[in-house]
Parts: C-alpha cells; structure tokens; sequence
C-alpha cells in the first residue's frame, strides 16, 4: 500500500511537471493557432540559465538561497527565450501557419545544437540543498521532498494562472482571443501585444518545467536534449486535455503523470518492458483520441 | 465636409474568388446609410475590407484618413463601432467582460447603453453564450456604442430575430443613429425604409445603384437590385 501512495505522490509530482509544460503550450495555440516546436528549447534554455547562474553565485549563499535563485533564473530565462522568439521569429510569420511550425522546429534543433558544442553532451549538475534528495515520512510511506517542490510549484501556476486569466484585463483579452481573435482586434485591441505576452507567460512555465524536470526526475541533471523529450509529454498532455483549454491540461497532466508512473514500476522492471510507461501514454492518447476526437475539455480555458 | 467613409476600387480576392470588383462608395457624415444586395455580393466583405479584416487592394479613407494598410486595431481607434453578421459576442465572457473589453476611452458610456439595454445591467454575470440571439444582438450593440465614437459599421442586425423582436431592434436603431453615422447592412427592406436616407446597392462585387430608400417600393426595382419582392 506504501509503495502505492508513494507512485501516486511521484505522479502527482510529475503531473505538476507537465501541466508547466503543456499550458503554455496550449495557450499559445488556443490563442495563435500556432503548434510551437520551441516550447521544449525553453524548457531546456530555462534549466541552462538557472545552471549558469546558481554555479556562478558564491557557494557560501547556501544551497536554498541558490536554489531559489535558480528557479526565479530558470523562470526568467525561459520567458525571455520566449519573447525574443515571438517578437523576432514568429512574429513576421503571422498567418503563415507552416512557416511558423518549421521556424520553431528549426530553433529548437539549432540552439540544442549550439548547447552541445558549448556545453557538450555530458550532463550538467545543479547544485540543490539537501533537503531536496531527502524524503519525508508520513507513517510508513515515504515522499522525496522534491515531489513537494514540484507539486506546489504546479498548484501555485495554476491559481496565479486562473486569477489571471479571470480577472485580469489582459486574461480577458487572452479568453476572448482565443475564441475569436478578429473580434478582438475589431474592438480596437492590439492582439499583438497578447500574442507575446502569451509567449512570454508559457516560456516561464516551461523554464520552471524544465528546471524542476532536471531536479525532481532527473538526479539534478540537465541535459540539452531534455527539454525536446519532455515537449513530446506536454503536447500528448494538450492534445488529450484540449487544444487551448487550461483546466483540461491541468486534468490530463495529472492523468499522464499517474499512468505513466504507475505503470513504469509495475510492468516496467519486466524484461523488455523499459519503455512501457511511455507506451501507457501514447496508448491513453489513441483512446482518449477515439474516444473524443477535440479532447476533454474542448473549447473552454 | 469630409465623408465617414470613401472609398475608391476597393478590390478584395478571397480564396481566389473575386469578391469585390472595384466597389467605389462614399458615406456622408451623420444620418444612415444602407447597404443593400442579394446574398453572396459582398457587402459583409466590404464591412471587413474597410476595418482591415480581410486584405484588400484600392482607396479607403475613414474620417478623412488614408487607412490603407492599417491593422484593424489602429483603424477602429479612429472611431469605428463595429456589429458584425452574427453578432460575434465571445460566448465563454460574461455580459460584463464583453463589454469591458470594448472600454477603449476613459469615460465608457455605460448610462447610454444601460438606458437602451436595461436588461444587460441584469445580466451582467451572466455567460454571452447562454443569452437569446436577441440578447446577443444587445450586447454586439452595446460593445459597438460603449465609447460614444462617431461612425458604426452594422451588418445585418436583424438576422436570425424573431419579427417582433425586429421592430424593437429598428427602435434601437433608430436611437443609436442620432448619435452616429450608420452604415447599415440589412436585408429587411422594411427596416432600411425606416432607417436609412440613402441606399447603396452593390451587386457581383460593384456598386450598381445609388439613391433614395424611397425608390424601393417601385417593386421592379427591388426584384432588379435585391432579388425580392418589394416591401409594400
């Protein structure tokens, strides 16, 4: 029973991870039509940027001051990647759907590129505090900490993410855009200017993501591919939550982390079997897919 | 005296078809203006050359400026009140968020559009997506009039409403053209003859007729231009 509720935590955990990923992702292409490639480069830029900077400060800092450091960095990085990517890259392709998937596949594959001729191929360590490789007991189940850090990190997005998108005057335009961007512009708002903050908000999910991926799954350890393969995840997350929809990434976030924990420690260690959790996965998609062909919850953020 | 809107072989392709074919119109300031035509002419499209919706190539001045190549965004700022065909109200925000939404000056005239529309006041939390078409139609209004601006693009407002509701609308109309230029498309004659001081009639892509709402009961001429039966 303990080995069950601790993989229920772990899918939580990992859930949390892919909800990050996935809503920027789906608000990006709820509002823009756009299924951006460079979400994973993100991802990736946001766990590199936390690394450079928590590995420059001085060490007497304490392992948690760096490691909050590294998570506002990683933050920072990845809506910064973002920004300039929406600005510089996407932007001049307005309307050009097929220019703008292939621009985004292009970046990603140049700037992993650049990273491993920078960095090489070997991973990079994050210094973490120790707290964080230990794990809490709650009677006889155990629960890394880290999973803590993760699920709060995902709770915390979001409730600021909801409030924002409810309340705020920018969260409206975003909600109405997403439903009708023509009309939005026909009431004489710049949707441009939502077109990138969209970008910028789901670059900082996903640089958390993919710092938190590193830390909380990965042994503290980041890699210039990893970003790529965590986007696979997050776009399965969109699809069977609903292209554009929050609350259904949300939703399939946690179902995917579930699945695909529960059965990599139950069927994975058979021989044969190491990839079976991905499986799971890919397999929940088909069903859902037949299932509901626009998700589970189409069309409402 | 400037016009509202001139426009000068205005031509616009969609999807390889030619829709507007050198239309050439000029709105007078105050008063309204229809657009008549059977279906299919492009007189929504006309609507949506003008604010930029859908590229087009020839002359658009609104309000004395050359709005060529303008983003939607910038051309509606200089004053232009837009109702689309089929209302367009973003059915997942409330009454209360379409409306803010629309706010583009610091005084939104919210005692004007609540005293033609008490029922939005009431249904201000209320989803757009679970009102009446007629609602609808109110809220597509309201958001268009909200900020007082002097030109109103309406396009077929009556569509889709129950008669009763028709006349009511027309009522509205007639209150909301006091206080604007109009250019209205709508097909209900009955509602251009009591709206309207000039009707434009467009057919395949041009201007085909200029005048007065008066010469449409002559029926042959409404069968010629519109495909109708005159209203009598």
């Amino acid at each position: 029973m303990s080995v069950f509720l601790t993989l229920a935590f772990s899918g939580v955990a990992l859930g949390s991870i892919y909800f990050l990923a996935a809503s920027g992702l789906s608000l990006i292409y709820g509002l823009m039509d756009i299924l951006n490639f460079a979400h994973g480069l993100f991802m990736t830029i946001g766990a590199y940027v936390a690394w450079d900077v928590a590995t420059h400060l001085p060490a007497s800092w304490g392992a948690p001051v760096l490691f909050i450091i590294a998570m506002v960095a990683s933050v920072l990085g990845g809506s910064l990647a973002a920004g300039l990517t929406e600005v510089f890259i996407i932007r001049p392709l307005y309307g050009r759907p097929i220019s703008q998937i292939l621009v985004t596949i292009g970046l990603d594959l140049a700037v992993v590129g650049l990273l491993l001729g920078g960095f090489g191929s070997n991973s990079l360590s994050i210094p973490v505090p120790l707290w964080l490789i230990e794990a809490s007991h709650l009677g006889h189940v155990s629960l890394p900490n880290s999973d803590f850090v993760a699920l709060i990190a995902g709770l915390v997005v979001l409730v600021v993410l909801e409030w924002f998108l409810r309340r705020s005057r920018y969260g409206i335009i975003i909600r109405a855009g997403v439903e009708n961007r023509d009309m939005v512009s026909a009431l004489g708002i710049n949707v441009g200017r939502a077109f990138t903050l969209v970008f910028v908000i789901g670059g900082a999910m996903a640089g958390l993501a993919g710092l938190l991926y590193a830390v909380v799954f990965s042994g503290d350890l980041i890699a210039p591919t990893q970003g790529d393969s965590l986007l696979i995840f997050a776009f399965i997350v969109v699809v069977i939550g609903g292209l554009g929809s929050i609350r259904g990434s949300a939703v399939a976030a946690l179902i995917v982390g579930l699945v695909q924990d529960y059965t990599n420690y139950y069927l994975g260690s058979h021989s044969g079997m190491a990839e079976i959790g991905n499986l799971s996965v890919v397999l929940l998609l088909a069903i859902v897919l037949e299932w509901r062909p626009r998700g589970l919850f189409q069309g409402t953020l | 005296m400037t016009s509202a809107i001139k426009v000068s072989n205005l031509h616009v392709t969609i999807e390889g078809s030619h829709v507007l074919q050198g239309v050439s119109l000029d709105v007078p300031n105050g008063g309204v203006t229809a657009l008549l035509g059977r279906n299919g002419v492009g007189k929504t499209t006309t609507l949506k050359a003008l604010l930029g919706l859908v590229p087009s190539t020839g002359d658009v001045a609104i309000m004395g400026r050359d709005v060529r190549g303008w983003p939607t965004h910038r051309i509606v700022n200089l004053g232009v009140g837009y109702v689309p065909e089929d209302r367009d109200v973003f059915a997942g925000l409330t009454v209360e968020e379409n409306l803010r939404l629309a706010e583009r000056s610091a005084a939104p005239r919210y005692d004007d559009v609540f005293s033609l529309f008490p029922e939005l006041r009431e249904r201000a939390r209320q989803r757009a997506g679970t009102l009446s078409g007629g609602q609808q139609q109110m809220v597509s209004i309201a958001r268009a009039m909200l900020n007082g601006w002097p030109l109103l693009l309406i396009d077929e407002p009556s569509k889709g409403l129950a008669p009763r509701l028709v006349s009511e609308l027309a009522e509205v109309l007639e209150r909301v053209a006091q206080l604007a230029t109009v250019l209205l498309v709508e097909q209900n004659l009955a509602v251009v003859k009591r709206l309207a001081q000039r009707v434009v009639v467009l057919d395949h892509g041009e201007v085909v007729h200029e005048g007065d709402p008066s010469e449409l009961d002559d029926p042959l001429v409404a069968r010629r231009f519109l495909g109708v039966a005159g209203a009598s």
